[in-house]
C-alpha cells in the first residue's frame, strides 16, 4: 500500500517547527509503523534529508520509549496497544497519516517527534515508592498478600510511563500515570506506612509540573496502551482526600531513608 | 592505553557454603561517615545499574548515574517476560541452594565458576525479599503466599514472576528506591547520556566521557570508581531480541582501555521467538520461555507438509522435544531447544513462510485446564503475539524460530566484580560471571540484582577504602586526552559523508554473524568472516552516511558510534569462536559434536575462560586462560534426556 505522511519536523527546543508531506510507497502490511518510518528515514538519509527523530527503544510495548500522536490519536488508537506494536494491517492504501509529538506543556518538544518526559520521573521522585534499604526486607512470605489485591496491584503496576494519557487528555492532566503508582503501592500491605503521604506528595508534584486538572473525559483510558482503567484515578482522589481529612501529621524528617 | 599484566580471580577457597561469607567478613569497611567523600560512577540504569546505584546511594557513596534513555525506567531489563528463580523451595519440591548452584553450573555446560555461582544461589533468596519489601506485586497464591512456575533447564518449580512482565516489575521497583535516592541527592541522575569512554589514570578506573544526547555536548565525569552495568551485546547481529538501543559501547572502549573481554562468543539463542516476516525487520520479539510449561513443540512428521495445523492428524505430528528429551519434554535448556528447531527446519520440516518456524501448540492445555487459566497464565504474551502476526494462539498453534537473545560473554571480573581494570566494576549481562556458556531461563534477572543489591555494595568498599586521600582532577592529561579521542570520532563519522547508512552496513555486519557465528559454527565460517568483518569495517569508516551536526540530538550519529564498536567486537566474536574448537552450550562447533547431535564437550583443553586482551587496532588480540577447577560438581557431559 501506498501512504502519505505529514510528519512535524523540528530542530531542536528552541526551533519552530513545522509539518513536513513524505510519501510512504510499498508499505507491507506486516511491518511496524515505526519499520515503515525506519524504510522512510533509510531514504531521507540516502537523498541527504536528515532522518525523522522519534523515540524507541524495545520495539515489544514495554519500555515505553516510543509514542506519538497518529491523525490525532496517541499511538494511533488501536486498542492496547503502542506505536512500535502498530501494524500496517489497520491501515488501508491511499491513508494520509498526520504524525505529531506529544502536545503538553510538561512535555517540551526535543526534536521532531521526541519530547521531554523528564517530568514523570519527577512525579515518582516525589513518593512513588517503598522507602526500605536494600538488605532490611523480611522473608517474602511473611506477610501474606491476597492474590486480589495483588493481581489488581499489578493492573496499575504495568504502567509503561509513555505518556500517551498526558497527551491525549484535552487538560494535559497527569492523573492516570499517578493514579497508576498511587494504587499500584495502596493496594499492597508493603505500601501501607508511607500511602497518605504518598498521594499528598505526588499530587503536590502534579500541580508544581504544572500537569492540568484532571476532568474525567477518560480520553486517557481510552489511548492507555496497558489499558489502565479510570477507576485508579478514583482511588488517588479518595486517597488523597482522606489524606487531606486525616489529622494532619508530622512532617517527613528530611533525612528519613539515608541509611 | 594502559598494559596489561596478570590477572588474580580473587576466589575464596575452603567450604563453598561459607566462601561468600569468609570473603565478606575479610573485606575492607569503609567508615559509615566517609563514605559521603567518595564519587561513584554508574553506568547503565537496567536492574543491576538501578540496583547498584540504589544500594551504594543508601550506604551514603556520592553517586553519578548515567542511561542513554530518556529515563532510567527504561532500561532493557524492563522487557523480561517469564520469571526470576530463586531457591526458596516454598514448593517443597525438593529445591535448595545448591541444587540453584548445580543445576547453573550444569545448564551453563561446566564453563561457570563454582563460588561466583554458589554465591548467585545464595543471595536468590534475598532479592525476593527485598523486592517484596519494595512492593513488586508477584503472582500470589489464594492463600497470600507467593506462586511460582518452572522453567528449562530444572526439575523444581523455583521461578517467581509477574504476569508475563517480571522484568518490568522488578525493574520499577530497583527503579523506585533509585528514584527515591535521586530525591534524597544522593544520586545525580543523567538520563539521555552516553558513556563513550573510559578515563584510566595511574592504572585505576578514574572516569568517564561522556555525550549527552540532546545537546551533543561532551563531557568529564571523575569518581574513584567506575561500575559499568551496560547490558550485552546481541545487537552485533543487528536482528536480536535486545532493544534497538541496546549496545556494546561502554564495555567494549573499557576494553580497549585495558579491561580484558572474556568468553565473547557464548551467544545466547533463544527457542521461543517470532519468526522473521521480512526484509525490513527491525528486531525480533521474544514470547516467554514460561510458556513451554504448557505449550508443546511440533513440526509434521512428513517434510513439505503446506497443510494447516490444525489439519495435521495427532499421529502426523511429530513433537520432537519430547520424544527425544523424555525427562525434560518441552523444558531443555535454551541452547538444546534451539539447536532442534535449526535441525527440524534445516531438515525441511518447518512450518510457515521459509520453513523457518515451528509450532508452539497451546491447544492440549487450553482442553486440560481452560482458556481462562490460559489467559490468565499468558495473556499479555498471547495478544502481544497476536497484535505482531495477526493470529490467535487460542485458534492456532504460534509459530516460533530461535533469535539472538543474551550473551553470556563480557568483561572479564575477579570475584569481587572488578575487571582487570583496578576500580573498574562491571555488572550484570556486562560481565561473564556466571552462566557460563549457557544461561538458564529467569536467571538474568536473579544476576543482575544479585550483582546489584548484594555484591558491589560490599566488594566496592574493599577497593574504595584506604583511597579517600586521593584526589578527583578531571582537568588532568588522561581525561583531556580521552575527551579529544571522542570528539574526534565524532568529528570523523560525521566528515565521512559517504553512501551507505549505518543501518544497511550494521544488517550486513548481523547476516554475517548470524550465518557464520550463530547457532552453528564451523572453522571455515568463522574463517571467512575473519576475513570479511575488517572488509565491512573499511567500508563503513570510508563510506558511510552521518547526517546531522554533533551539537544536536543526532540518533544517526549514536547508531554508528555503536555500530563502529560492534565492527571490531565482531571480530574478537569470531576469533574467540574460531579458537574454541569443543562445543560447549550456546557455542556449537559442528566440528564437536556427540553422535546424538548434542554438544561435545573437551574438558581435557577447554575448561577454561578465554580472556582477551586488545593489543591495539587492526584485529590483534592476546588470548590468556583462566583455569576453571571444579569440586563440587563433577565434570559430565550433560544430559536431558
Amino acid at each position: 500500500m501506498n501512504l502519505k505522511l505529514k510528519v512535524w519536523r523540528q530542530p531542536g527546543p528552541a526551533a519552530p517547527g513545522a509539518l513536513a508531506i513524505y510519501e510512504a510507497p510499498d508499505v507491507n502490511p506486516d511491518m511496524s509503523f515505526l519499520e515503515m518510518l525506519d524504510v522512510l528515514n533509510e531514504r531521507l538519509t540516502a537523498s541527504g534529508e536528515e532522518p525523522i527523530a522519534f523515540d524507541h527503544d524495545c520495539r515489544e510495548g514495554i519500555c515505553g520509549s516510543c509514542g506519538f500522536v497518529i491523525n490525532g490519536l496517541a499511538h494511533g488508537g488501536q486498542k492496547g496497544t503502542t506505536v512500535c506494536q502498530l501494524h500496517m494491517r489497520h491501515f488501508r492504501d491511499g491513508d494520509e497519516l498526520v504524525l505529531e509529538p506529544w502536545r503538553a506543556k510538561p512535555f517540551p518538544v526535543l526534536k521532531d517527534l521526541i519530547v521531554d518526559r523528564g517530568a514523570f520521573d519527577r512525579i515518582v521522585q516525589s513518593g512513588g515508592y517503598v522507602s526500605v534499604n536494600t538488605g532490611t526486607a523480611p522473608d517474602g512470605n511473611a506477610i501474606p498478600v491476597a492474590k486480589s489485591a495483588a493481581d489488581v496491584a499489578m493492573d496499575a503496576a504495568q504502567c509503561i510511563g509513555c505518556g500517551a494519557c498526558v497527551a491525549q487528555c484535552p487538560n494535559g492532566a497527569a492523573q492516570l500515570f499517578t493514579a497508576a503508582k498511587v494504587a499500584h503501592l495502596a493496594l499492597l500491605p508493603q505500601g501501607q506506612p508511607e500511602r497518605f503521604e504518598r498521594v499528598e506528595q505526588m499530587v503536590a508534584r502534579l500541580d508544581d509540573e504544572m500537569f492540568g486538572s484532571c476532568t474525567n473525559y477518560g480520553e486517557c483510558e481510552a489511548v492507555c496502551p496497558k489499558q489502565i482503567p479510570l477507576d485508579f484515578i478514583a482511588l488517588l482522589n479518595r486517597d488523597f482526600l482522606r489524606a487531606k481529612l486525616a489529622p494532619r501529621r508530622q512532617p517527613r524528617s528530611s533525612a528519613a531513608g539515608v541509611g | 592505553m594502559t598494559t596489561f599484566s596478570g590477572f588474580q580471580a580473587r576466589l575464596p577457597g575452603g567450604p563453598i557454603e561459607s566462601r561468600w561469607e569468609r570473603t565478606k567478613f575479610e573485606m575492607k569497611l569503609v567508615n559509615p561517615a566517609n563514605k559521603r567523600r567518595f564519587t561513584v560512577i554508574v553506568v547503565g540504569s537496567g536492574l543491576a545499574g538501578a540496583s547498584a546505584a540504589a544500594s551504594l546511594a543508601e550506604l551514603g557513596y556520592d553517586v553519578l548515574c548515567f542511561c542513554f534513555q530518556d529515563s532510567p525506567r527504561r532500561a532493557h531489563s524492563i522487557a523480561a517476560q517469564g520469571g526470576i528463580n530463586a531457591a526458596k523451595n516454598y514448593q517443597n519440591d525438593g529445591d535448595s541452594v545448591f541444587r540453584l548452584f548445580y543445576d547453573t553450573i550444569k545448564g551453563g555446560d561446566f564453563r561457570a565458576r563454582e563460588a561466583n555461582v554458589y554465591r548467585l544461589a545464595e543471595l536468590s533468596v534475598r532479592i525476593i525479599d527485598q523486592c517484596v519489601a519494595q512492593g513488586v506485586p508477584f503472582a500470589r497464591e489464594y492463600g497470600g503466599m507467593l506462586s511460582n512456575r518452572s522453567f528449562g533447564g530444572a526439575q523444581v518449580s523455583r521461578t517467581f514472576y509477574a504476569r508475563g512482565q517480571t522484568g518490568q516489575q522488578l525493574l520499577l521497583g530497583a527503579y523506585q528506591a533509585l528514584s527515591r535516592q535521586i530525591a534524597l541527592g544522593k544520586v545525580k541522575m543523567f538520563p539521555r547520556t552516553e558513556m563513550l569512554d573510559l578515563v584510566v589514570e595511574g592504572g585505576h578506573a578514574r572516569g568517564i566521557i561522556v555525550r549527552d544526547l540532546v545537546s551533543g555536548r561532551i563531557a568529564r565525569h571523575a569518581a574513584h570508581a567506575v561500575v559499568l552495568a551496560t547490558g550485552g551485546y546481541g545487537n552485533v547481529f543487528y536482528l536480536s531480541t535486545n532493544a534497538k538501543g541496546s549496545n556494546a559501547t561502554a564495555i567494549w572502549r573499557a576494553h580497549k582501555r585495558g579491561a580484558l573481554f572474556a568468553n565473547p562468543c557464548y551467544t545466547q539463542i533463544h527457542p521461543t521467538c517470532i519468526p522473521v516476516s521480512g526484509d525490513y525487520q527491525s528486531k525480533l520479539t521474544l514470547m516467554s520461555e514460561s510458556l513451554r510449561n504448557d505449550g508443546r513443540i511440533w513440526v509434521p512428521s512428513k517434510k513439505g507438509d503446506a497443510r494447516r495445523p490444525s489439519e495435521v492428524p495427532e499421529v502426523e505430528r511429530d513433537y520432537y522435544l519430547e520424544k527425544k528429551y523424555p525427562s525434560f519434554g518441552n523444558l531443555v535448556p535454551r541452547d538444546v531447544a534451539s539447536r532442534c528447531a535449526k535441525a527440524i527446519c534445516d531438515e525441511g520440516r518447518g512450518v510457515g513462510p521459509g520453513g523457518l518456524g515451528v509450532y508452539l501448540d497451546f491447544s492440549d492445555s487450553i482442553r486440560r485446564l481452560g482458556r481462562k487459566a490460559i489467559e490468565e497464565r499468558y495473556g499479555n504474551l498471547f495478544e502481544m503475539y497476536e497484535r505482531i502476526t495477526g493470529d490467535d494462539p487460542f485458534a492456532m498453534p504460534m509459530r516460533i524460530y530461535p533469535a539472538v537473545h543474551y550473551t553470556m560473554g563480557g568483561l572479564w571480573v575477579d570475584y569481587h566484580l572488578m575487571s582487570t581494570v583496578p576500580g573498574l566494576f562491571v555488572l550484570g549481562e556486562a560481565n561473564f560471571s556466571d552462566h557460563g556458556a549457557n544461561r538458564l531461563g529467569a536467571s538474568a534477572l536473579m544476576q543482575g540484582l544479585a550483582d546489584g543489591y548484594f555484591v558491589i555494595p560490599y566488594t566496592i568498599g574493599d577497593y574504595l577504602a584506604g583511597r579517600m586521600e586521593e584526589k578527583l582532577d578531571p582537568a588532568g592529561p588522561a581525561f583531556r586526552e580521552a575527551e579529544a579521542a571522542v570528539e574526534a570520532q565524532v568529528k570523523r563519522l560525521l566528515s565521512i559523508q559517504g553512501k551507505r547508512t549505518v543501518d544497511s552496513i550494521h544488517r550486513e555486519l548481523g547476516r554475517l554473524m548470524w550465518e557464520q557465528c550463530g547457532m552453528a559454527r564451523n572453522a571455515a565460517g568463522l574463517a571467512e568472516a575473519q576475513r570479511r568483518i575488517p572488509e565491512l569495517r573499511e567500508e563503513f569508516w570510508n563510506d558511510v552516511n552521518v547526517l546531522g551536526a554533533g551539537e544536536s540530538l543526532n540518533q544517526s550519529l549514536e547508531k554508528a558510534g555503536r555500530v563502529a564498536d560492534f565492527l571490531e567486537l565482531a571480530e574478537l566474536m569470531c576469533r574467540d569462536a574460531l579458537e574454541r574448537t569443543e562445543s560447549c552450550g550456546g557455542h556449537f562447533r559442528e566440528e564437536s559434536q556427540t553422535p546424538e547431535g548434542e554438544a561435545l564437550r573437551d574438558d581435557e583443553q577447554f575448561a577454561h575462560v578465554a580472556a582477551w586482551e586488545w593489543n591495539g587496532p587492526g584485529g590483534s588480540w592476546t588470548r590468556h586462560r583462566e583455569e576453571l577447577d571444579f569440586e563440587y560438581v563433577q565434570l559430565a557431559q550433560r544430559s536431558y534426556r
